[in-house]
Order: C-alpha cells, then sequence, then structure tokens
C-alpha cells in the first residue's frame, strides 16, 4: 500500500510545486559567434550593430550584455538587415524575397525584438516569372519614411515607412529605356537593379545602377531621368562621394570608376577615371564598395572610428583613428571556433583567487584587452552583476584550452593555454618560414583568428578536469598525453618530467596500427605566467585519453583510454596502476581511432568545405523559380523518393562482450568511501567501461606529511559487471544522506558541508540504458531506473546537479540531470531515481550539439548549436542568465502600441529553429551529422553503429556478476542474499 | 506426440502448411484424398499418417473412409489436418486429449539419422529450453500475438530486423495512416525465425508492455536491445489484415472473446478475461503489471519461471513450456489468417502441414479456438 502511493507522488500537489520551485526549462541566451552570418547593420544613433543568418535570426548587439534576438517565422535566410536610424526598427530583406520590419520594444520593463509587419512584392500582372519582382536592392531614405527596393526586373518600387504600404508609383525600365538613347538600347534589357544610392544632398533624386552598367539620377518628385550614365562594363555596385558631384561605380572586373554628376552633361559615356586596382588583369568583381573623406590618413567624421567587417566566421572591427589601423578585441561574438572545439568544461563557483590569478595571466598574454575601445556601446545591461564566477574551458583541435568567462550573457575571452609547446610537432618552424619568404599579392595584411587547420590533429584537447581550489589543471589528448599543470603567477623555465604508462599490461597478440605518441621536447621550456606543465604521461599505445579525472588532495590522477586505464602519482612522478581493460577479441581498439577516423573527417571536411564554398560563392542571386527549375527540383523529389524505397532496417540483438571498443573507459572517479566495509571509509577510484564493467580499488593514501616517502597503492576491491553490458557513462558516489561527494579540498577548507559518514555510502551509476543506485560497500542493487526500456532513449551526458529552490533559498535539492540521444532532459531525485521533469532541448538529428553539452552544477547548460555558438540553457527555476537590457527608442510612430498583444517570438535562433533542417539540402544535412559524428570523440554510438555485426550473449548471467576482492566468502553470500531479498524474487533472475 | 531430444535443433525441422478446398459432398473416399494430399505436399510415396482434429481438441486418425467422411462433416468450416510420417517412432499417435497437453507436443517427427534410436529421442519436459512462448492471449485482442522470446541461454541471435512502416488503421472516422514499426527480415537460423511466432511484416505494437506509438524506429530498436534478455513483443501479424477480414468480423459479432485467432497458446484452463478483446484494457493492465516501479519490472522478468506470472489471475504458467516443445517441431509460423477463411458449408478448407500436427483453424466457436490456440503453439 505504502509503496503505491509512493508511486503516485507524480500526483501529489505539493510535491508538483516544489518540482514547480525547483526546476524550469529555458534557453537562455547564445554565445559565440552566430553560425553562417549573412547580413550586417549598424545604427549610429543607437549605436547598436544587428546581424542577420542564414537561418532566419536576427540579432542585434550594444554594450556588453546587451543582446536581441529575433527569428523569422520561416526560416530564410536574411539577405539585407538595414536599421530605421534612431528609431529602433529593422527592416530585413529575406531570400524569400520577403521584407519584415522589426521593432525593438519595451516589456516588463526590458526590451525585446519583436516583428511587426512583413510585406511580399506583388508580382507584376501579365507576368507570370516572380523573379522579376525579386528584391536584388532595397534603398532606406535617411528620412527614413520611404523604402525603394529594386528588383531582378528592373523595376524600381516605393514603400512607405513604417506601414509597409505599397506606394503607387513603381519606376519601370520602359519609363527609363524612353531617355535613354538607341545605340545604347540594342534591343537589352538593362538587366536587375544593382545598386540603389540616396543622393546626399538632395534627398529627393536617387542613383539607380542596372546590371548592364547604366547608371540613372532619377528625382522622385518631377519623376524624370536627370543625369545618364552610360556605363558598359557590369555593374555590382555604387556610392556617393559626399558632395553629390561624384560617384563612384565597382564592376565585376575588379575595377572601379569614378564618375562626374553635372547638371551641364545629363548624358555620360565616360568616367573620369578608372582603375582596376589589383590589375592589371581583370580579377574577381568588387561587389562592395564605400567612399569616405578622410583627412591625412585619419578618418576626420567622428561616427566613421571603425570599419566593422562581418566575415563568414568572426567579426573583425578594425580601429580607423589609431595608426596603423589596429584590430578592437571584441567583448562579445567571440569566434570560439577558430580552432574546432572538442571539448568543453565548466566550472561554477570559481573562487576569487583563481578567478584573479586567471585574469592576470590573459592580461599577460593580451595586453590590450580591455573593451573600452568598443564601438557598438548602445543600450543598457539591466542584469545584476553575477552573484558567482564562472569559467568555461573549451578544449581544441590544435591543444589549446580556452578560458571564457561564462558568469554572464556575453562569454568573454580571458586566457588562452596552448599544450602544444612542450612537443616537437613537424610543424613548429613552417609558420615563420612562410611568413618571411614569401611575398604575397595582394598585399593584404591578415587579420582575425579564424584558422580551423590544425597542425597536427593528435594535438587535440579530449578531456579537461580541474581542481579549482589548488589551481591544478589536467588536460588529455588524442595521443595519450596527459598533461597536469600548475597555475604560476610567474615565468618559468624548466624541464617537464615525462612518464609512459602501458595500458596493454602484456597483453598479447596486439599491435598498435594507430598514430605515434607525440614526441616531447628535451630541454626546458619557457613558460609564461599562467597554467605551466609540470608532468607529462603519456599513454601506450597512444590512443586518445577517453576520460581523465584528478584529485589534488591525494595527488592523484587517473586517465583511460580504449586499452585501459592508468593512475599515477604526480607528485612522486610514479605509476601506482594500470589496468587492460580490452576484450580479448577487440581487435577494433588496436587501429587507433584517428588513422581511420582522421581520414574520414579529412574527407568529410573537405566535401563539407565544398558545399559550403558552392553555398556561398556558386550564386550570387538565389534560387529562381523557373520552368528548368521546378523539373529539377520534381528529379530531385523523385531520386529522394527512390532512396527510400530500400527502407532503413535495425538489427536487433543484445550487446555482447564481443562488441568491439568494449574495453573504452567511459569515466573515472575518486572518492572517500566505503569499499572494503562499512565502518571504515578511504581513498578509492572507480573505472567504468564501455561494455558495462566496473572496477573500484581501494587506495592507501599516505598523509600530507609522508607524500614524499610512501607510495601510493591500490587493491582492486570490486569488479561490477552490469547485466545488460551498456557503456557505463557515470559513476558517482552518495553520502549517507544521498548528497554527491564534496570536492577535494572543499571540506578542508570549510567551502562545503563534509559529506555524511555516519549512514550507508551508494554508488549511483549511470550506464547508457540505466541508472542504477547499489549500496556500499556490499554494491547491492538498491534503486535503478530503466530508462531505454522505458523511453527508447540512450544517455548521453548525465550530472548531479543542486536545485535550489525559487521561493526559498534554504531548500535545494539534487537531481541527476540526463540528456539522451533523442536530445531530450530527463531529471531524477537522488538516490530515489524517480523522475521528476522532462524537456525538449535539442534536435535528435543535431549530434554534436548532444555530444558538446555539459551541465553546470547549479542547474545549467550549454551545447553546441554550430561550431562557433553555445547555446546556453537553464534547468533551474532559479539560476538563470538571460541577457536583460533597455534599448530606449524615440519614434514618431509607434507601431508596437497596436501589436504589443502579440507574443514574443521564441529567443532561440540556429540551430534550435524547428524547420531549419528544411531549408538545407538533405545530402547537407547528412553529411554534416556524419561529420560531426565523425568529430565527435570518441565515437561511440551503439548499439546501432555495432547494429551490423551479429553478436550472441554468453552464459546465463542473473545477477550483475560482482566480484568481490576484499571480502570473505561468507560475506558474498550475504551480498547476493540481499540482492535476491531486495528485489523480492529468486535468486536466477536477470536485473538488467 | 513425442518430445524428443533434449537438445532440440529446432531449425532441423520443417512443417509447411497447404490450404485447399473441397466439396464437402464430392470428397470420395479416404484412399483418394491420401493422394490428394501426397499430391498437394508434393511428398509422394512419403508414407505418412493423417490426423485431424475436433472438436473437443483430441487429434483422431484418419485411416479409412469412415473417418475421413467423420472428419469432413465436422469441418465448421475449416478443418485441419495433420500429416505425419508414418517412420517416426508414434506409439500412440491420437490420445485423448493430446492437443491439450501442454508437456507434450507433437513433436513425432525425427531426423533419418534418429531414427535408429528412437528411445534415445524422449525427454523429460523439464530437460527443454523454453525458446518462446505466447503469452496474454486472454487479454489481447484476437488480432494481436504477444511473443516472449528466451535469448537468455541460448547462443542463438536474436535474428531479426525492424523498419519503418505504414500502419492501416480502423477508426470510425475511417482508414487511417499511421507510422508504424514492422518486422522486416527473419535471419535464418534465428531465435525470432525458429519460433516460428513471428513473421516479415508483422507490426510490432509493444515492447515489454510499452507501446511503441510516436516512437521512431531508432527508440523501439533501443527498447528491444535494452530488453533482449527476455524480449516480449506484441505484434498485430501481417497476414490476418490481408484475408481474413469477414471471418473475423463474424466472430467478433459472435461476441466471442476468442484469443487471437491461430495465436493463442494454452488459454484453454482459464475463462477469457471478458475485457479481453479491448485493446485499451490490456495495454492498461499490462502497464500495471510492468509498470514503473522496479519490483514490477522485475516481476516480469519473474515470468522466466512460468509459474509465477499470473496476470488476471490467468492460469497460463505451464501453456508456455508447451510452446517451446511445439516450436521446436514446427520451424513455421503459424498463419493464423490462413484458417479463416470464410467459407460456405461447400467449401471446407484444409490445412496440411508436411510431416505432423500443425496449426490448422477450424472454427469461430471459442472452444475450437482454445484448442487452435494448442495447435498453433505448436
Amino acid at each position: 500500500m505504502m509503496k503505491f502511493r509512493f508511486r503516485r507522488q507524480g500526483n501529489d500537489p505539493h510535491r508538483e510545486k516544489i518540482k514547480q520551485d525547483l526546476f524550469a526549462f529555458s534557453k537562455t541566451v547564445e554565445h559565440g559567434f552566430p553560425n553562417q552570418p549573412s547580413a550586417l547593420a549598424y545604427d549610429p544613433k543607437l549605436q547598436l550593430m544587428a546581424i542577420g543568418t542564414k537561418s532566419g535570426a536576427i540579432k542585434i548587439y550594444g554594450a556588453p550584455g546587451v543582446e536581441m534576438t529575433g527569428l523569422h517565422k520561416d526560416t530564410a535566410a536574411v539577405t539585407q538587415i538595414h536599421f530605421l536610424y534612431g528609431q529602433g526598427r529593422i527592416l530585413s530583406l529575406l531570400d524569400d524575397n520577403t521584407i519584415h520590419l522589426w521593432e525593438i520594444v519595451q516589456r516588463e520593463n526590458r526590451s525585446h525584438l519583436v516583428e511587426v509587419h512583413s510585406f511580399n512584392l506583388p508580382g507584376r500582372p501579365g507576368i507570370e516569372s516572380t523573379s522579376a519582382t525579386r528584391v536584388t536592392v532595397m534603398l532606406l531614405k535617411l528620412s527614413c519614411d520611404l523604402l525603394a527596393l529594386g528588383t531582378e526586373g528592373g523595376g524600381v518600387h516605393f514603400l512607405e515607412l513604417p506601414t509597409l504600404t505599397l506606394l503607387n508609383k513603381s519606376l519601370f525600365q520602359d519609363e527609363i529605356m524612353q531617355s535613354v538613347p538607341e545605340e545604347y538600347k540594342c534591343g537589352k534589357s538593362l538587366g536587375p537593379v544593382e545598386s540603389l544610392q540616396e543622393h546626399p544632398q538632395d534627398s529627393d533624386k536617387i542613383l539607380i545602377g542596372y546590371s548592364r552598367g547604366l547608371v540613372v539620377l532619377w528625382d522622385l518628385n518631377s519623376r524624370h531621368v536627370v543625369n545618364l550614365i552610360l556605363g558598359k562594363q557590369q555593374l555590382e555596385s555604387l556610392v556617393w562621394e559626399r558632395s553629390g558631384n561624384s560617384f563612384v561605380s565597382s564592376h565585376s572586373d575588379g575595377g572601379y570608376m569614378v564618375w562626374a554628376v553635372s547638371s551641364s552633361n545629363p548624358c555620360t559615356h565616360d568616367p573620369i577615371s578608372s582603375t582596376v586596382p589589383y590589375g592589371p588583369f581583370p580579377c574577381k568583381a568588387v561587389n562592395k564598395i564605400l567612399w569616405r573623406t578622410t583627412e591625412s590618413g585619419c578618418v576626420h567624421c567622428s561616427c566613421n572610428k571603425s570599419l566593422v567587417v562581418l566575415l563568414e566566421e568572426e567579426l573583425v572591427v578594425i580601429d580607423l583613428q589609431m595608426a596603423g589601423w589596429p584590430t578592437v578585441p571584441a567583448p562579445y561574438l567571440a569566434p570560439l571556433h577558430s580552432s574546432a572545439i572538442t571539448c568543453s568544461c565548466h566550472i561554477s563557483n570559481v573562487p576569487p583567487k583563481l578567478w584573479e590569478r586567471v585574469i592576470s595571466a590573459g592580461q599577460q598574454q593580451c595586453p590590450l584587452q580591455n573593451y573600452e575601445n568598443w564601438p557598438i556601446c548602445g543600450g543598457k545591461n539591466l542584469a545584476p552583476d553575477p552573484k558567482q564566477k564562472e569559467l568555461l574551458l573549451t578544449g581544441h583541435e590544435d591543444g589549446t584550452v580556452r578560458f571564457w568567462d561564462a558568469s554572464g550573457v556575453s562569454l568573454k575571452p580571458l586566457y588562452k593555454l596552448s599544450t602544444a609547446n612542450i612537443f616537437q610537432t613537424d610543424c613548429d618552424h613552417n609558420d615563420s618560414l612562410t611568413q618571411a619568404g614569401e611575398e604575397e599579392w595582394p598585399p593584404f595584411r591578415k587579420v582575425g583568428c579564424f584558422d580551423p587547420y590544425s597542425d597536427d590533429p593528435r594535438l587535440g584537447i579530449q578531456k579537461i578536469s580541474v581542481c579549482k581550489y589548488s589551481g591544478k589543471l589536467v588536460v588529455a589528448g588524442t595521443a595519450g598525453q596527459v598533461i597536469v599543470m600548475v597555475l604560476s603567477d610567474e615565468k618559468s623555465d624548466h624541464m617537464i618530467d615525462v612518464a609512459t604508462v602501458d595500458l596493454l599490461q602484456d597483453r598479447e597478440g596486439f599491435t598498435w596500427k594507430g598514430h605515434d605518441r607525440l614526441p616531447p621536447k628535451s630541454g626546458s621550456v619557457v613558460f609564461a605566467p599562467g597554467f605551466q606543465p609540470v608532468v607529462l604521461v603519456q599513454c601506450m599505445p597512444p590512443a586518445a585519453v577517453t576520460a581523465v579525472t584528478l584529485h589534488a588532495e591525494w595527488n592523484l590522477i587517473a586517465f583511460g583510454t580504449s586499452h585501459g586505464f592508468g593512475l599515477f602519482d604526480y607528485h612522486r612522478r610514479s605509476p601506482v596502476l594500470a589496468r587492460c581493460t580490452l576484450h580479448p577479441n577487440d581487435s577494433l581498439a588496436m587501429e587507433g581511432p584517428l588513422s581511420r577516423v582522421k581520414s574520414l573527417k579529412k574527407s568529410l571536411r573537405q566535401s563539407f568545405r565544398r558545399i559550403r564554398k558552392s553555398r556561398v560563392s556558386g550564386k550570387k542571386r538565389a534560387v529562381v523559380y523557373s520552368p528548368t527549375n521546378k523539373v529539377q527540383e520534381a528529379n530531385a523529389q523523385l531520386a529522394e523518393h527512390d532512396a527510400e524505397v530500400t527502407p532503413v532496417q535495425r538489427r536487433i540483438e543484445p550487446r555482447s562482450a564481443d562488441d568491439s571498443l568494449s574495453g573504452v573507459v567511459r569515466c573515472l572517479c575518486f572518492a572517500d568511501t566505503f569499499l572494503r566495509d562499512g565502518t571504515h571509509h578511504g581513498p578509492t577510484m572507480w573505472a567504468g567501461t564501455n561494455s558495462g564493467s566496473v572496477y573500484a580499488y581501494a587506495l592507501d593514501v599516505p598523509s600530507q606529511e609522508k607524500f614524499s616517502e610512501q607510495s601510493v597503492e591500490a587493491l582492486l576491491g570490486k569488479e561490477i559487471q552490469l547485466m545488460h553490458r551498456a557503456p557505463v557513462v557515470s559513476i558517482a558516489v552518495l553520502d549517507g544522506r544521498g548528497n554527491p561527494l564534496p570536492e577535494p579540498y572543499e571540506v578542508s577548507r570549510d567551502l562545503a558541508k563534509a559529506a555524511d559518514m555516519q549512514g550507508s555510502h551508494s554508488v549511483l551509476i549511470a550506464s547508457e540504458e540505466q541508472f542504477k543506485v547499489f549500496m556500499l560497500p556490499k554494491v547491492s542493487a538498491k534503486t535503478k531506473f530503466k530508462l531505454t526500456a522505458h523511453e527508447g532513449c540512450r544517455v548521453r551526458k548525465v550530472a548531479l546537479s543542486n536545485f535550489t529552490s525559487v521561493s526559498s533559498e534554504e531548500y535545494s535539492e539534487n537531481a541527476l540531470v540526463c540528456l539522451t540521444n533523442l536530445g531530450d532532459i530527463h531529471m531524477f531525485s537522488v538516490p530515489a531515481l524517480r523522475p521528476q521533469v522532462r524537456y525538449d532541448c535539442i534536435r535528435k538529428e543535431d549530434i554534436s550539439g548532444i555530444a558538446s553539452c555539459v551541465f553546470t552544477k547549479t542547474g545549467q547548460g550549454f551545447y553546441l548549436i554550430s561550431p562557433s555558438e553555445y547555446e546556453r540553457f537553464s534547468l533551474s527555476a532559479r539560476v538563470i542568465t538571460e541577457p536583460l537590457c533597455r534599448v530606449d527608442v524615440e519614434r514618431p510612430h509607434d507601431l508596437s502600441a497596436h501589436s504589443g498583444s502579440s507574443t514574443p517570438l521564441p529567443p532561440q535562433a540556429n540551430g534550435t529553429h524547428k524547420t531549419q533542417a528544411e531549408s538545407k539540402s538533405v545530402e547537407t544535412e547528412g553529411l554534416l551529422d556524419e561529420m560531426r559524428s565523425a568529430l565527435s570523440s570518441p565515437v561511440l554510438d551503439s548499439p546501432n553503429s555495432s547494429a551490423d555485426i551479429t553478436l550472441d550473449t554468453t552464459g546465463e548471467l542473473t545477477v550483475e556478476d560482482v566480484k568481490d576482492f576484499l571480502m570473505t566468502v561468507d560475506e558474498a553470500e550475504n551480498n547476493f542474499r540481499n540482492i535476491t531479498e531486495e528485489d523480492g524474487r529468486p535468486p536466477g533472475i536477470l536485473i538488467n | 506426440m513425442t518430445p524428443h531430444s533434449n537438445d532440440l535443433q529446432y531449425d532441423l525441422f520443417e512443417a509447411e502448411y497447404r490450404r485447399f478446398a473441397l466439396k464437402r459432398n464430392g470428397a470420395g473416399g479416404f484412399q483418394e484424398f491420401y493422394q490428394l494430399l501426397q499430391t498437394i505436399h508434393r511428398i509422394p510415396g512419403v508414407d505418412v499418417l493423417l490426423g485431424y482434429a475436433d472438436i473437443h481438441g483430441d487429434l483422431l486418425p484418419i485411416n479409412n473412409d469412415d473417418n475421413f467422411h467423420k472428419a469432413l462433416s465436422l469441418a465448421n468450416p475449416l478443418l485441419r489436418i495433420i500429416i505425419q510420417r508414418r517412420d517416426v517412432d508414434v506409439s500412440v499417435p491420437f490420445p485423448t486429449g493430446s492437443l491439450q497437453r501442454r508437456k507434450k507436443g507433437l513433436a513425432g517427427l525425427h531426423q533419418p539419422k534418429q531414427k535408429s534410436k528412437p528411445a534415445l529421442l524422449i525427454g523429460l519436459p523439464q530437460d527443454f529450453r523454453q525458446i518462446s512462448s505466447i503469452i496474454d492471449v486472454d487479454i489481447l485482442p484476437e488480432t494481436h500475438l504477444r511473443v516472449r522470446l528466451h535469448k537468455h541461454g541460448t547462443n542463438k541471435p536474436l535474428g531479426f530486423y525492424i523498419r519503418d512502416g505504414v500502419s492501416v488503421r480502423v477508426t470510425p472516422q475511417g482508414v487511417e495512416k499511421v507510422p508504424g514499426v514492422f518486422i522486416s527480415r527473419l535471419v535464418k537460423g534465428g531465435l525470432a525465425e525458429s519460433t516460428g511466432l513471428l513473421g516479415v511484416n508483422d507490426e510490432i505494437l509493444e515492447v515489454n508492455g510499452i507501446d511503441v506509438a510516436g516512437k521512431s524506429l531508432d527508440q523501439v530498436t533501443d527498447m528491444m536491445v535494452a530488453n533482449s534478455h527476455n524480449l516480449i513483443v506484441t505484434v498485430k501479424p501481417a497476414n490476418q489484415r490481408v484475408n481474413n477480414t469477414m471471418h473475423r468480423a463474424s466472430k467478433t459479432s459472435a461476441g466471442n472473446s476468442s484469443a487471437g485467432s491461430g495465436s493463442s497458446a494454452l488459454s484453454h484452463d482459464s475463462a477469457p478475461s471478458p475485457a479481453s478483446q479491448n485493446a485499451s484494457q490490456y495495454s492498461n493492465s499490462n502497464s500495471v503489471a510492468e509498470g514503473d516501479s522496479d519490483d514490477d519490472t522485475d516481476l516480469i522478468l519473474e515470468n522466466d519461471n512460468l509459474s509465477t506470472y499470473m496476470p488476471h489471475r490467468m492460469t497460463n504458467g505451464n501453456g508456455s513450456h508447451a510452446n517451446a516443445l511445439s516450436s521446436g517441431a514446427f520451424a513455421h509460423r503459424p498463419l493464423p489468417q490462413s484458417v479463416s477463411l470464410p467459407s460456405s458449408s461447400s467449401l471446407s478448407s484444409l490445412t496440411t502441414p508436411t510431416h505432423n500436427g500443425s496449426p490448422t483453424k477450424t472454427s469461430s466457436s471459442q472452444e475450437s479456438m482454445r484448442e487452435d490456440g494448442n495447435f498453433i503453439t505448436l
């Protein structure tokens, strides 16, 4: 009866209220650089910058912390955006030929971006093709009351602002043609409108440039041609000189021309000057040209103090007021992916001491790193200063670890740590040689930092572990390197101690076919203040490190690869333990994932680059609907249909011990707990593998004073084979009250409550398929939840987080947070493992997003929505980091008053757009996913990845096979009896 | 009738079915019929024993004109004929109640090499290893079949694949197409094939009591793999949808709650539960049985012991044992639909397995349905 009541707790209104106070899901902010930006605008009055993306998002940035996001209803690329200066209004043109008006509105005393109007240019009666009305350029008049649209068909249309109503004064080519001399006409159309420019002195006149080269100065009021410039070179862009007496045209051959505009000569054939800057031969088109008046190299107008260039992968801001035009560091929009992100690690509640030292190390690296010169500073950040400092560490493919300030809305770079300098790599000297040796033409200066090409993939960072109290850091990489670092405020010149640990342990018949280890540099190396390597441990074979953990109080690190795991005493520089986890039948583990994956990755990357290139440069104008296009589309659909004829099949077979890569060490953990018996606790180390094995070691760690004399001993205590053999994703020890054990030093420095050592401890083992809590020291099953059997999803990431109630700071609960392969997040109570809430978070197709997810200790999380952007989300009703800003605007005609009731759009952009996938071609999507899975490491997608291998289960396993090396036989029997009694059924039954 | 050696090699046995029509009056005599069967099964010259299932579930011999005509007269509208090779050691081929005796299969068939030592072919029931069973027959709609595959302890692969597909449902609003998951392939020699209980294109409705509606192929795959040590799948067999709508309709209109045509196991010793035809109800009851608490989940696993699992006071425990035996004898999966052809009185359908007793559907009466169950488990 009692049991029944407990099971119904989900319906208990009291419990429901508590849950509401603890848990709430929201995607709060996007950190980093927008993926595939496609449009840029700046409002000098409000000092705001807007970026449009190919996925239909508009993001507005002002002062650090001032951020707003709007997402168009249809996922079409934003091709142009224009501010209505000072009004807090933005016009956007999308790839689907729709125009949208957005407004910054104030709601709940903060600013939001809301769409208020949209417009679609109707086709011209009698003309079937819609391409004629496709908008090519937009001119927003300075007065902000009129919008001129140039079209593919050569027409110019006018819209009233801000209502977006079409005025009945469209200008068509035939009207212009009447003024054009016969010899210029030669029966050809003028082509699409390529440029519309308002006369700088006379706002009634606009300059219209047609693709064929004709440029017309048109008077809007009198509707007549003022000047006619009969250019013959294909036109790309136009810009006025300030006086309005001349303008510049740029052309497809890479040249530009200066033309005079005078009333005395209404029809011109020849420019004042014509230049091909990187000539003499024609080269690439100059498709954007600006003309600003300068005085002796310095821009004199205050609004022209910096040049903002939006590139595909980063934003570069150049200070035009300082000599040499240096770049200005950006306080947001950091190119997270300047080298591909390979792993991430979040540290919450960073102690002030560590924070200061990291900042100081960063400032010595890059002294100019202050954001005072940042020119875009509109709006006010209303968010209160974060209560605690948070660090996000990203590991990169080039062997760097970057430290980011993740305390607030804008993710700021703090410090960059490189590990490449302790190894001898082939590419060490290449950089300087090429830079000095080759003379490049054209002589461009390189700015920006986006450099996705890794010199040596072995340098890639795989795992990071930090002790925030002692300033110790362990990073582990692709070639089996595990580097122990210590934070130092002084420059140092020292040799690194190198040790190798053989994880095969005399296993015979295995030969490593993968890459070599990274040769460490001999002799001493100079290290700047910051994290400095002291010990390098190299795993043999040098397979990628799959798990690492650090216990700074015990001076121990543990690390694992696909072959086994090791324990190393970095104080004495001596290996304590190495254990091979390789299954005898596993041949794949010796292939060296990198050797295979690398080539795959490389080819994927190349093809991805090809696709991207063709996507970007292949079309200037996006898809034009024409009959041939329809045929192609139909063919494509047909091809897709064909592909569906052979349906996807999935093999249903249980996991087996013979599975390849079954020996991969998935997780490691240290804990001070009861492994030997119920009365004496002590240091333990736990390791979990891909095949559902858990190894628990009892450690003899000498006391602080004796570290130098006495060595650490490790004794295998328990071996647990999970019945269902699913990979062990995480292991955590819970104290007598069911709370996770505190971190090292937390207790000794009075920063956390000591663990309860009175009640019996338990260990929570999370596999890909289920969660299970076992009592210690006997390892008897206590509670479990079979997630896969119930939901058909598999565990990808888990964390124990603490959730504080919104209604009372005093009340908090621990929860097991779990992200599944379907991208949803489940939360469970601990240690009862009762399901609490479930949220959809990531699209299940977004494999790299799921693989990149990290949770914080206070119920937030991050995942990559593109190679360059983290989505930050919150699971806690209390701890939320979201933009809270205000931009005050004055508008003559306020539309938002009417549409104030409309619901704000969800603030997410990019990867979270539901229909985004549809906008991409299927092949690209598939390829992306493949690439992501190839990049996510280690690739442990099972069972589907191994679905093609027939596997038989072996022997009749009954309960988890617990091998006890410390207990007596009697105890073992008791243990067994306990299991069976607890589960209320006779022995010989599966607990899988 | 004889359970044979302990070490069953199920896949070595073969059974096949034929269904054909015969004029009740123009059937001729026994010899003609005997030759007809030999022709139909392409076994000319093979010496066989014929049997048929009477309304009490007894397997009765056909060896002369009299009992042949008696058998024909009992066809209502179907008559199941069981053909068995004569050379086998079948001391008592047609004992009374044989079809109800669960611990004895109808397996009388042996391979030629075993012929010489017939004595060794008899094993005790407990020596058999159960590899599959049909469960919950009484609570499932007759169109559904719940199969347990006992992976554990065998070294055979489960041996099947699943795919996405479209399922057609008849709703009050009309015919509705919904995505579904189907068995796409059976691996030769695999557990799934050797039980004969699952077939290609069967729709998967539940995995270990959890409805798969709305779940993706990958989710269903994961659920099955997670439960693979003791996999219980509820399927809607493919063929019934094709040919038996009328028959089925007549059954339901008769208010008969007979267990799934041809799919029932051993439900004869328990009264069919009144709610058995209500699909939603069965899934409810099931979720109670296998619900979210640990013990519940474990309870379902206890069913390995066969006697402890009693959903709705059902006593079908031992029955599953017979299933195992029978599936050993007949590698082919019973095709319920083949039996349930609507037929006029002038037509009787005969289903004839080549070797031994096999699934043969007779009538729509509840009793015979139960008997059918017995046959089908074979």
